[in-house]
């Protein structure tokens, strides 16, 4: 009996202090996590703008645009809004292409107010490391070919890789990839194309 | 047991007990995260950091520690020093922390761990103890980072590639050799071909010695 209470109290006693070193990491580290979480997912931003001058907290300029939408991707679409001195220049999309190889391919898409992609950049996916995954701005250039296009160059039917009749490379041993994306990317200018209005004047969610 | 000297321990958990090498612990992360050097080196130092830590402190409440509630306060302390690991991670090395994922939190589950509590750090003071939680976390990191290097350069065809994980900055491709290399290194069954090539060369490398040192002198007793 006494056994047990002891084992009890000693088990408390380490518990407490176990606890009370995770809280003090946890209050040093805090602000630190949050900063880079926001630095984090502005620089992501960063390569899907190259070339445009824009003001900075594009991130608070989000929405979310719930399905069905039109856009790649079955959940609800985040839209980032992007000004140079109150003046809509681009806008930003997070957009998923569902047939990749090896489930959804999640990727930015900054399309500026002309119509022009202003660079794609992809974020998370699970391709075959040395094949798909040089899709990876980190990796090949092979996204950037896709800089200053829009849907009159090439006309809608050149949006394929070269296999499939196209305009665009695909990658040496990965071709399932490259056509997800392009597929997506072509989407999403269309839905541009018809909603650019919309686009700009929806309300930004509040961050909660 | 009469202690053994410095060297021999650091012989020990490098070489003779290597936890990875030898003893075959944590083996989920060491054939997981070494597809790169960096993300090696960066899983082994966490865990290296976990293990010194946690055997300093079941070394410091040895005294109380009774037999039934030991393994539920391993457990505690491990898991409390791994989540503080965890937010250390994110908060310094943000990058490391995205391409390591899942496996810093999981090395809660590396039994090299509690295998070394319950073997060393709840038997002995906690100086010695944690130069046995440095000796070993060595060894394991050690073994990380030569796979990695291996599966790195074999499979993407490059050494060093991301060092900006670990020193910030604009991504690094590192010393780029070949563009792309042989991807069944960097795949699963790489890492188990890379280990298996490792347990080898160990194995060879103790058998010449061997035959070198009883060559030249009387065969050595060994007592462990």
């Amino acid at each position: 009996m006494n056994g047990i209470v002891k084992g009890g109290a000693t088990l408390a006693v380490i518990a407490a202090l176990c606890t009370a070193l995770v809280a003090f990491t946890f209050v040093m580290t805090e602000e630190r996590i949050e900063a880079n979480e926001q630095a984090w997912l502005e620089r992501s931003l960063q390569p899907a703008l190259s070339g445009l001058f824009y003001d900075s907290g594009v991130t608070e300029s989000m929405i979310m645009i719930p399905p069905p939408h039109g856009l790649p991707g079955s959940e609800a679409a985040i839209v980032y809004r992007v000004y140079a001195e109150d003046e809509a220049v681009a806008a930003l999309f997070v957009v998923s292409a569902r047939d990749g190889y090896a489930g959804p391919i999640r990727f930015l898409v900054g399309i500026d107010v002309q119509g022009n992609v202003t660079g794609v950049h992809v974020l998370e996916h699970r391709e075959t490391p040395g094949l798909g995954d040089r899709v990876e701005t980190s990796r090949s250039d092979w996204a950037t070919q896709f800089d200053g296009r829009s849907l009159l160059d090439p006309e809608p039917t050149g949006w394929a890789i070269k296999r499939d009749g196209g305009q665009f490379d695909q990658l040496t041993g990965a071709s399932v990839t490259p056509r997800a994306i392009v597929k997506a990317i072509r989407d999403t200018l269309l839905y541009f194309d018809t909603h650019r209005d919309e686009v700009f004047t929806m309300q930004a969610e509040s961050k909660e | 047991m009469n202690s053994p000297s410095l060297a021999d321990r650091f012989r020990d958990g490098l070489w003779r007990e290597n936890p990875g090498l030898v003893q075959l612990l944590g083996l989920c992360p060491l054939l997981a995260v070494t597809s790169t050097f960096v993300n090696g080196f960066g899983l082994g130092i966490a865990t290296l950091a976990v293990l010194v830590a946690s055997n300093a402190m079941v070394s410091a409440t040895r005294r109380w520690m009774q037999p039934q509630i030991r393994i539920p306060i391993y457990v505690l302390i491990i898991a409390s020093l791994v989540t503080c690991i965890e937010l250390i991670f994110k908060a310094w090395f943000p990058a490391l922390d995205r391409s390591l994922g899942i496996f810093i939190p999981l090395i809660v589950t590396n039994c090299a761990i509690v295998a070394r509590a319950e073997i060393f750090a709840s038997k002995n003071p906690v100086g010695s103890s944690m130069l046995d939680g440095f000796v070993m976390g060595s060894g394991f990191a050690m073994l990380l980072m030569a796979i990695g290097l291996f599966r790195e350069l074999i499979g993407h065809g490059s050494l060093l590639s991301r060092l900006d994980m670990l020193l910030g900055g604009e991504p690094l491709r590192g010393i780029v050799i070949t563009d792309g290399g042989w991807l069944l290194a960097i795949l699963p069954p790489g890492a188990f071909f890379s280990l298996a090539l490792a347990i080898a060369a160990k194995n060879a490398l103790d058998r010449r010695r061997r035959r070198g040192g009883a060559a030249h002198r009387p065969a050595r007793r060994t007592s462990m």
